[in-house]
């Protein structure tokens, strides 16, 4: 045996001493690949901003007005009369299908998730999760047509409205979109509280139920605003759901209860998906059309920013 | 996987020559029953067909991405203009058909015809009438508060912007607040379920499940139904021309392509989708022969 | 940490078993809209499903026939995308999770990915056209909307891979470091082969998401309708998910079987390909060596 051994190593060292510069090459090289790689991210990031920006520069270092962009409820790209990009409708009707779609998947998102991750048992929670998976993958323009062909019926015949395609619909359906992400990323929330929170809460006598929703449940408070801004982010971005959902009308919704929800709104997105195509390249309204990308940009990325935060906050915990 | 290499090899020994042919989303469907026609015509001939609009279409030809750019509206000046300044030649037009566009309602709705004008204060912004009741003291069963839904397109459709300037005016503005849909079906499958609502498209579209009205010009000239033949006499007063434009006078199978589209077959598709043949190369009477001839 | 506790009443623990009970309502009720959708459309799309449908091209304005072309034409976009973006990720994962120190710079990367996973979709769009089709001059082709597909797809990939990475137990690198072997040659032969079904979870995921995207190929490289199937990249292509959205919104005449069997094809695409991915996780699972 020993002889054998000392065979082996003189084997070993001599290929080590003749392949090891060439390796070391070639380790270098890989890196390299790797770490640029590894800033890919970076990069279109920044290629997304600037190509943005880009496309809609001249209309914003020249008609651009932002006044006009947010306060004016006179979207006219195209008129004859006078053209005016007032977006005010486009940000309302994104803001108010976001928060009418919030109100759905707060209270069900973490109310799935709490159960999900404290009271079910196994065999349910795969079950579970295997459904929210299915729901998450349901392409968006799917969600559109059940919109239209599903949603729509439903809200005309059982609020005797005469529309169905609203705020009310394009919630519903959101909803629907961002659960499956609130419920996962709260689910990660809830588990990372450490056992120690959990087992203390326990030796002072708390029930199952004070535990989690005096303990666990603030505790991983960081993580579940996390997973509810990631959720908003959806809502924030959804395209083509939203174009086939709201009705796609320029439109400030009366703030009356419960008339708000039957309304129909236009979103920022499906402004873009819509117009887009038809506007000649580099024309104002193409530019403009960009313009309204880059906020969707800018309010993506802060949301984004903001759940990162959270996230971090508890981590360092 | 399979399907993903029986579509690489199929094309393997086939040369086409393909015609790029792109624009209004009225003309559209007919551009591609006519493609879907021609294969069995000239079968190394392959038109690829897309919508996008009429604007699309021709900004496509002035950046020359097509062989021919679809339109339901006349090309503008400076549009012209530009393709001329990108590629030397002139643009070409031809009236391929006629499009009479019909504004319509659900079958609840009483009425049958509408003035230019009740139009106009429905869908322009200079328009006040939000209930039916303030059209002619209409009463709509079904239509909670007699509101008035409209129904519309997006604002670069040709379709809009043709409705927009024969209905409404030149130099005016459609009213905010309308639901402005991407495509005729969209505004039909609305209107057939909502007694509340009002909505135009190209008049092809028109099925039993909505109820097309005609249309007077002013409050004296009669109310002229939309169908083929007061299309074709110009008595339809919304009508207009569908337009194939090209860059320069067509040559080789472009041209053979075109001078198809004037032809029997050709036309006889023009009338099954629902469209009016063009009164450059028929008139009502030879239409009704050749609809009568098999 | 302090709070003061309800004395443990019969009440009180009444109280407690409704709450739970609504949870799980909650949370069932959930399972809802899973099911009507799949039953609607199914009772209304199957009898639209016959090998013709799926085999034959459309006619007749889009009213009879088939939408093979949009089946292929989606294959080739998802196929591609993951030829750039499968790569791109897996190296990208590897360089955060073997070489990147906890440093500022590593924590921007980090954001990046974040934010890219948060891009609307229609963004996407509007970068693939203001970069793939313009700026690089690719036109609209199949080729400018893959690429937008697999930089959104990328951060999918990316933590994916990385939480592969991560679950493979550091005994094993450890392992080859001991016997002299080099940082790749570790990851060559051992980490990256006992990630690929962690690394396949996110490719697979990348997958449905790509089918089923309209937005971000609509202005890079989807048509409306082509008479002939694409024979290069650089030419655009139909696709599923874009004709679902054209026949319910702009085409009349569809038969309404058509319309909701586009969208079954469209749905049991993907859910395929998620079974695919959870029967694959759970033999690799099944199967660790750790």
């Amino acid at each position: 045996m020993r002889k054998d051994f000392e065979k082996d190593k003189k084997e070993l060292s001599s290929y080590i001493k003749h392949h090891r510069p060439r390796q070391i090459l070639r380790d270098r090289l890989v890196e390299v690949i790797i770490f640029l790689g590894g800033i890919s991210a970076i990069i279109f990031t920044l290629g997304i901003f600037i190509f943005v920006i880009k496309e809609s520069w001249p209309f914003l270092v020249s008609r651009f007005d932002l006044r006009e962009f947010i306060t004016s409820m006179e979207w006219y790209p195209a008129s004859t009369l006078e053209v005016r990009y007032g977006a005010k409708a486009l940000f309302v009707g994104t803001f108010c299908v976001t928060i009418g779609s919030m109100l759905f998947s707060i209270p069900l998102g973490i109310g799935a998730a709490i159960f999900i991750g404290e009271f079910a048992g196994k065999r349910f929670r795969e079950v579970a999760k295997v459904i929210i998976e299915f729901l998450a993958s349901i392409p968006s323009v799917v969600w559109g047509f059940i919109a239209l062909t599903v949603v729509n019926p439903m809200i005309i015949s059982i609020f005797d409205e005469p529309l169905g395609l609203n705020i009310l619909n394009a919630s519903i359906i959101l909803a629907l979109m961002s659960i499956p992400i609130i419920v996962s990323i709260g689910e990660d929330a809830l588990r990372s509280v450490p056992e120690s929170f959990r087992e203390a809460a326990e030796s002072l006598g708390a029930t199952k139920l004070e535990v989690v929703f005096r303990v666990i449940v603030p505790a991983a408070k960081n993580g579940l605003i996390a997973a509810l801004l990631l959720g908003v982010g959806r809502a924030v971005g959804e395209t083509m759901a939203v174009l086939m959902a709201t009705g796609h009308s320029v439109n400030l919704p009366a703030l009356t209860f419960p008339g708000f929800f039957f309304e129909p709104v236009r979103t920022l997105t499906a402004t873009v998906a819509a117009e887009l195509g038809e506007s000649p390249k580099g024309s104002e309204h193409y530019q403009a059309l960009f313009a309204i990308g880059l906020s969707l940009l800018l309010i993506s990325f802060s949301i984004n920013l903001l759940a990162d935060f959270l996230v971090r906050k508890k981590v360092r915990k | 996987m399979l399907l993903f290499f029986s579509s690489c090899f199929s094309q393997k020994n086939k040369s086409y020559l393909i015609i790029q042919n792109k624009g209004s989303d009225t003309l559209v469907n007919l551009a591609q029953v006519w493609a879907e026609a021609y294969r069995n015509v000239e079968p190394n001939v392959a038109i690829a067909v897309s919508g996008g609009g009429s604007g699309t279409g021709i900004a496509a030809l002035i950046n020359n991405q097509v062989d021919l750019a679809n339109s339901s509206r006349l090309i503008k000046e400076e549009e012209s203009v530009k393709a001329t300044e990108n590629s030397g030649k002139i643009v070409e037009g031809i009236v391929v058909a006629l499009d009479a566009l019909s504004v319509f309602v659900h079958p609840k709705n009483p009425l049958t015809g509408l003035s230019k004008k009740e139009i106009a204060c429905i869908y322009g912004s200079e328009g006040n009438c939000d209930k039916w009741s303030q059209i002619r003291g209409t009463i709509v069963p079904g239509c909670k508060d007699n509101k008035i839904i409209r129904v519309s397109r997006q604002s670069n459709s040709g379709t809009y912007q043709y409705f927009l300037e024969n209905v409404i005016g030149k130099k005016k503005d459609m009213r905010l607040g309308s639901l402005d849909l991407s495509g005729s079906k969209e505004s039909i499958d609305l209107v057939a379920q909502t007694p509340c609502a009002i909505g135009y498209t190209g008049m092809g579209y028109i099925n039993e499940r909505i109820k097309a009205l005609c249309v007077s010009e002013d409050s004296t000239s009669p109310c002229i139904v939309p169908n083929l033949e007061n299309a074709m006499n110009k008595s339809y007063p919304i009508s207009r021309e569908l337009f194939f434009y090209t860059l320069g006078t067509p040559t080789g199978e472009l041209k053979k392509y075109i001078d198809w589209i004037k032809g029997p077959e050709a036309t006889k598709l023009v009338v099954k989708m629902g469209y009016v043949p063009s009164p450059l190369f028929w008139n009502s009477e030879e239409i009704k022969k050749l609809l009568e001839t098999k | 940490m302090g709070f003061e506790l309800l004395p443990l009443t019969k009440q009180k623990l009444k109280m407690e078993k409704w709450i739970v009970r609504s949870l799980f309502l909650v949370t069932t009720f959930l399972f809802i809209p899973v099911f009507l959708i799949f039953a609607v459309l199914f009772i209304k799309g199957a009898p639209a499903l016959t090998l013709n449908f799926i085999f034959s091209n459309p006619l007749q304005g889009m009213t009879a026939g088939g939408i093979f072309p949009a089946i292929v034409g989606t294959f080739w976009l998802v196929f591609l995308s993951l030829l750039f973006s499968c790569p791109l990720g897996v190296v990208a994962a590897i360089y955060l999770n073997e070489y990147a120190r906890d440093n500022l710079f590593t924590r921007i990367i980090n954001l990046a990915i974040i934010n890219l996973a948060g891009v609307p979709s229609i963004v996407y769009s509007l970068f693939g056209l203001g970069a793939f089709v313009l700026f690089f001059n690719l036109g609209t082709s199949i080729l400018s909307a893959s690429l937008t597909l697999a930089v959104m797809n990328l951060p999918i990939i990316i933590t994916s891979t990385r939480e592969a990475l991560l679950a493979i137990p550091r005994s094993f690198r450890e392992a080859c470091w001991n016997v002299g072997a080099s940082r790749w040659q570790t990851l060559w032969y051992v980490v990256l082969p006992n990630a690929i079904p962690g690394i396949l979870t996110g490719v697979i995921f990348s997958v449905g998401r790509a089918a089923g995207e309209t937005a971000a190929i609509l202005f890079t490289g989807v048509a409306f309708y082509l008479p002939f199937l694409p024979e290069s990249v650089f030419d655009q292509s139909m696709a599923l998910s874009m004709h679902l959205y054209t026949i319910s919104t702009q085409v009349v005449g569809v038969p309404e079987s058509f319309t909701y069997g586009t969208a079954l094809v469209l749905i049991l695409l993907v859910l395929l390909v998620n079974t695919a991915s959870i029967l694959i996780r759970s033999y690799f699972r099944s199967h660790r060596k750790w």
